[in-house]
């Protein structure tokens, strides 16, 4: 066995790869850029090299300088991870000629895999089924028919030189067919100037499944089951799970079998997946082969008992599978929800910054974090704003998914923005409880964004209890202040009342041991917890259920987190609450009328002038952050009355630019 | 004897009705609480001991004699906020519109005076008209009673103000000596002179909330330490911010039992400053960090901005901070954040408060603006506060201390009494670059060796050494291990003495 890897790579991966080096008493070396010399990836190697500066072309994607590494320190194999080198046959090739391994397949399968045309030609020569179309030019509608009919309905004909749907038509029969094709044709003709139209198989309410195969350098070929990745976000996966709730057991082993064929065709050694899409009917078309580990690979891992990283090392270093197709089998279910530094709330724009608190959930049998990142860690603009992976398990798919609301209940991140709160809503969103995936369900179910979860209104109880309790806590504690007069010690009430979202919910808290027993609407509700005061989660039981709810005194107010909602509570006593209801309503101020900065930044240039008009759709400003220049765009017509930031202002997230009358 | 209680329940019911349900429900129309209702919630349920409850005034012109509502338009009295005593005043704005009269003010004089006898805080709840213009100059020297109390309590037990309502003209002068003033937004102002009188002199056209709101003065003036968005919000923040402070000068902080282990780490601030010099990194997550249970209460949070100021506790006990934002303007020091530190500094060394200074700051603002504002006199200020305070004093540098900037924030020759760097410390006359530009102002034009003597004067001084082997700072300190060194210094300064010379009172550059 090798004595020493070196990963190249970074972040989560990199941590992961190390993890399963060490169990094998592998020394590990990392790579580093000047951004990640505080990083955990870092940290945890035994040794650590640094390759260069912060932007990944001048470090991570180095081969020379990796290679170096390599002999400076005595690798004697390299695992790239996924990203940067790991599908790049030249690095693979440069170090299997200096005799170090690549943990990864050979150099021939990555170039044949690399290349779309040869990868689909290789698959239909396997017999992998391809997605049935005519790529040649259309010459008519009676063509487009014959062609149609070939394929078989429904089928999608477009521009040869489309882009963003247009020129686009589906076709169920041939009537629709006649008729797109003219439609598509002159759409394509004004929209591009090229008329050419082809014609491809229409797949419906597509879904994206993969299958994982792992290959030794002996010949032996297994595939462990798939993972559907449908879950996806503009093509970024965002929740992966394995089994898939829609294959059945005849189509997974058609797949896996096709899928153990083509790998069979190139020599694969080691893991690799292939992406299949398949549609409603369960028909599945070849798309590409991945000749890497995938980020979502724990939940194979999980569900198939097996450690891909460590089987990864034994096939590189000449090791024979240690089982057969026979021996593989799915035991439970397994989900994997990618924690992206990015703010849903804002269009899902990335956020870089320093991870103030970060406390990912605690592992156990039903929970894995894959994380990159610690508390104090920096959130970097130059490298993929993934900076974790909650996998959870269970029996079934209803165990795992709500292992991973639990889990994702107790994922702490402070500093940037992250998407918890959209993941825990896909968790909780019905088509995705009962397994109705396709690629487009996140677009089809949030097509204005995530305006983020509002489950108090259904049932608040969680919130209330728990924030009674704790301001209870708080309360207690307050009235055991030194330098009080006698006979009148603070004698802290029973009864309080919630104010939340507009609304009063009246409690009676009572101290027992443990925790506090509180009366809401006639229902008592132990809450139990050893909380204590400043600790961002309040973990305990409610009646006896587990629960995690995010806390953070703000002054007067809670602000409490749970489910994917996201609270501010006033807690006030019966007469306070009495004379509450005399306090205005104030809103928000309404910031229609203004041009926001949707990011901190750097305003590089302010494009309008006081009294000009201005359409929808024009240039006002630019602002610069994270190095990259975004242009902010009228939304509709208008009259700039005020310009209120000037070029060359830095810029606070949410700050004011223009004002239109 | 029947009758006699008969008739004290029917003044009291008076009292109790102010000007009367009509106005009690107007007041209620403008989102404000009365004067009883707010006492209610300040104070804890059933501890409002009123006094002067009969009192009415003596005026008899302009057919006053016939108007009497028992009470003249103030609550005054004592009670409790958490078990401690406070006195309390809250003017009734449904009553003459809450005018001051003579009789109004020797009602605040009373409590204030006994308030002083005792040693207990007084809070003051202010929505009033102005001055009971029936009576004259009565009500002037009304107001001048009560500003001479203020003036005499100063230093000697906490004064709050409470602005929930209007405070304009002479009036604004009492809560202006007091030592916080929280306001509420969108129902109170504070000015000298009013909206009209503005308009007829400068030919401006503002509105009373733009010229004297909450808003304006929690950003602009810095007038208020803090904005509510309403009544019951600012009387809650009271109760809370009631807890950190003593009840008088004699007397040590209150303390408050805590679980959060003092010799707490927290590894995450190890990285906080960030290794470019340059780049900001926010001061306020190392506050939160190493206060008792992360808990940090920020004052004047939106004036200001590169200067924090506020409280907390460390061993259960308060602490008052100062900080360097290097977020704002690299966190240096101007007129207005040497206002605002040297200020808070002077509150917590009247009241037995230790104080923690966080330094980042690399130097003085320049510019006209500032030389024509006086920030010498202004900076002094800041200077003159540090030097002249008794209690214990903290000091941790996490970045720049640069000049004389370095010498005002609580260093060693300002009787600091424990002084800590981070290793990331650079105690030095200027920046690294600033200081070879002048050093080497004939070789200006040379790059490569300006660099290279940069680079020669940075790992020079760039350090925390130097100023340690001068004894200028007692011990480098692992940012992780910033709240136990702190709290162990806290607990050895415990029964820290130091006088200053006897004198009169000393000149501070005003």
């Amino acid at each position: 066995m090798f004595k020493k890897i070196l990963i190249a790579n970074r972040g989560e991966i990199a941590c992961r790869i190390i993890k399963s080096a060490r169990k094998m008493g592998i020394q590990t070396v990392a790579v580093y850029s000047t951004a990640d010399q505080n990083s955990l990836h870092t940290e945890m190697a035994d040794e650590a090299v640094l390759i260069g500066p912060p932007p990944s072309s001048q470090s991570y994607l180095l081969s020379d300088r990796i290679i170096k590494a390599c002999q400076d320190t005595g690798a004697e194999a390299v695992h790239p991870g996924y990203g940067f080198l790991s599908e790049n046959a030249g690095f693979a090739e440069a170090l299997t000629d200096l005799g170090i391994a690549f943990i990864g397949p050979n150099v021939h399968a990555i170039r044949m895999m690399g290349d779309k045309i040869t990868s689909k030609k290789l698959a239909m020569e396997a017999g992998v089924n391809t997605i049935p179309g005519f790529t040649g030019v259309i010459e008519n509608a009676d063509h487009a028919v014959a062609v149609s009919q070939e394929i078989g309905y429904p089928v999608m004909l477009k521009a040869s030189a489309g882009g963003g749907g247009k020129g686009m038509r589906t076709a169920w029969n041939d009537t629709e067919c006649r008729d797109g094709f003219e439609r598509a044709s002159n759409e394509a003709r004004s929209s591009f100037g090229d008329a050419r139209v082809f014609i491809e198989k229409f797949i419906q309410e597509p879904r994206h499944i993969e299958i994982q195969i792992l290959a030794d350098g002996h010949g032996n070929v297994v595939y462990l089951g798939e993972r559907e990745c449908s879950t996806q976000r503009r093509h970024q996966k965002v929740i992966e799970e394995c089994p898939s709730p829609f294959l059945d057991p005849a189509t997974r082993q058609a797949m896996g079998e096709q899928a153990v064929a083509l790998a069979k065709a190139v020599n694969y050694q080691s893991a690799g997946t292939v992406e299949f899409i398949v549609d409603n009917q369960r028909q599945f078309y070849f798309l590409e082969m991945n000749t890497r580990l995938q980020v979502e690979h724990p939940v194979t891992e999980w569900v198939t008992g097996t450690d891909l990283v460590e089987l990864m090392i034994r096939v590189a270093n000449g090791e024979k599978l240690p089982f057969t197709q026979a021996d593989v089998t799915l035991d439970g279910w397994a989900i994997e929800a990618r924690v992206y530094a990015e703010d849903p709330f804002r269009n899902f724009l990335p956020s870089v910054g320093r991870l103030a608190r970060y406390m990912p959930p605690p592992e156990s049998d039903t929970v894995r974090v894959d994380t990159g990142v610690i508390e104090g860690g920096e959130v970097s603009m130059y490298y993929d704003p993934m900076i974790a992976k909650v996998i959870t398990y269970g029996s079934d798919r209803n165990q795992a998914i709500a292992q991973m609301c639990t889990a994702l209940d107790a994922f702490y991140i402070r500093g940037v923005s992250h998407n918890i709160s959209f993941l825990t809503a896909l968790m909780k969103h019905p088509r995705f409880v009962e397994g109705r995936l396709s690629t487009n369900l996140i677009a089809e179910e949030y097509p204005d964004g995530f305006q983020g979860a509002d489950i108090p209104d259904e049932d608040p109880s969680l919130f209330v209890t728990v924030v009674a309790a704790i301001h209870r806590r708080y309360m207690d504690r307050a009235a055991r202040i030194s330098g009080q007069m006698p006979g009148l010690e603070r004698q802290v009430p029973n009864d309080w009342v919630v104010f939340m979202q507009g609304e009063y919910y009246p409690v009676h808290v009572t101290p027992v041991p443990g925790g506090y027993d509180v009366n809401y609407q006639d229902e008592l509700y132990a809450v139990r917890s050893a909380w204590e005061f400043g600790q961002p989660l309040f973990q305990g039981t409610v009646n006896g259920a587990d629960i995690c709810v995010q806390v953070e005194r703000r002054y007067l107010e809670y602000r409490l987190t749970h489910g994917g909602a996201q609270v501010n509570v006033l807690m006030l006593n019966p007469r306070a609450a009495e004379l509450h209801r005399h306090m205005p309503v104030k809103l928000p101020p309404d910031m229609s009328r203004f041009l926001i900065s949707p990011m901190p930044g750097l305003l590089t240039r302010v494009a309008v002038q006081v009294g000009q008009e201005v359409r929808a759709g024009e240039t006002l400003a630019v602002v610069e952050a994270m190095k990259m220049e975004n242009v902010l765009y009228a939304e509709r017509d208008g009259v700039v009355a005020k310009v209120l930031a000037a070029t060359g202002d830095s810029l606070t997230v949410d700050q004011p630019i223009i004002e239109f009358e | 004897m029947y009758d006699i209680i008969r008739q004290l329940d029917e003044k009291r019911g008076a009292a109790r009705l102010g000007g009367g349900q009509k106005r009690i429900d107007n007041q209620h129309a403008r989102g404000k609480l009365t004067a009883r209702e707010r006492i209610e919630l300040l104070l804890d349920p059933g501890t409002f001991e009123e006094w002067d409850m009969f009192v009415e005034h003596r005026c008899s012109d302009f057919g006053m004699a016939d108007q009497k509502i028992p009470g003249d338009g103030v609550v005054t009295g004592y009670g409790t906020i958490n078990g401690r005593v406070v006195f309390v005043f809250s003017q009734d704005f449904t009553v003459f519109g809450g005018s001051l009269s003579e009789a109004h003010a020797e009602k605040i004089c009373k409590i204030m005076d006994h308030a002083m006898r005792v040693g207990a805080p007084v809070v003051g709840l202010n929505d009033s008209g102005g001055a009971r213009i029936q009576e004259g100059v009565a009500s002037l020297a009304g107001y001048a009673d009560v500003f001479q109390r203020n003036v005499m309590a100063s230093g000697v037990i906490p004064q709050i103000s409470v602005i929930m309502g209007p405070c304009a003209g002479g009036a604004v002068y009492s809560p202006a000596i007091t030592d916080f003033i929280f306001m509420v937004k969108d129902s109170s102002y504070m000015f000298v002179t009013g909206p009209e009188v503005v308009k007829t002199v400068t030919h401006e056209d503002v509105t009373q909330e733009e010229l004297g709101g909450a808003t304006t003065h929690s950003n602009k003036s810095g007038v208020a330490d803090w904005a509510f968005d309403n009544d019951i919000q600012a009387l809650l923040a009271v109760r809370r911010f009631m807890n950190f402070l003593p009840a008088n000068n004699r007397e040590q902080p209150p303390v408050r039992p805590t679980p959060d282990p003092a010799d707490r780490k927290e590894p995450s601030l190890d990285t906080l400053v960030p290794p470019n010099p340059n780049q900001p990194y926010d001061m306020k997550e190392l506050l939160f960090k190493i206060m008792d249970d992360h808990e940090f209460v920020e004052l004047k949070p939106d004036y200001a901005k590169n200067i924090i100021i506020g409280m907390g506790r460390m061993n259960g006990s308060t602490v008052g901070v100062v900080a360097n934002q290097p977020l704002v303007l690299a966190g240096c020091l101007d007129i207005r954040s040497s206002l605002k530190a040297a200020r808070f500094v002077r509150f917590c060394d009247c009241f037995n408060i230790p104080i923690l200074t966080f330094v980042d700051v690399p130097g003085f603002m320049p510019g006209t603006d500032q030389e024509h504002g006086g920030i010498i006199k202004h900076g002094a200020k800041l200077l003159y506060a540090y030097a002249e305070t008794t209690v214990p004093k903290i000091t941790v540098i996490t970045r720049k201390a640069y000049g004389g900037a370095y010498d005002v924030m609580s260093s060693k020759h300002l009787r600091g009494d424990v002084n800590f760097a981070w290793p990331t410390a650079e105690i030095a006359v200027m920046g690294s670059k600033g200081a070879v530009e002048i050093l080497f102002r004939k070789e200006i034009r040379d790059t490569e060796l300006i660099a290279e003597h940069t680079e020669v004067y940075r790992t020079k001084f760039s350090n925390p050494f130097i100023a340690g082997s001068r004894g200028f700072i007692d011990d480098v300190i692992m940012p992780r291990d910033t709240r136990k060194r702190i709290c162990r210094s806290l607990n050895m300064l415990k029964n820290k003495e130091l006088k200053n010379p006897w004198r009169k009172h000393g000149n501070i550059p005003l």
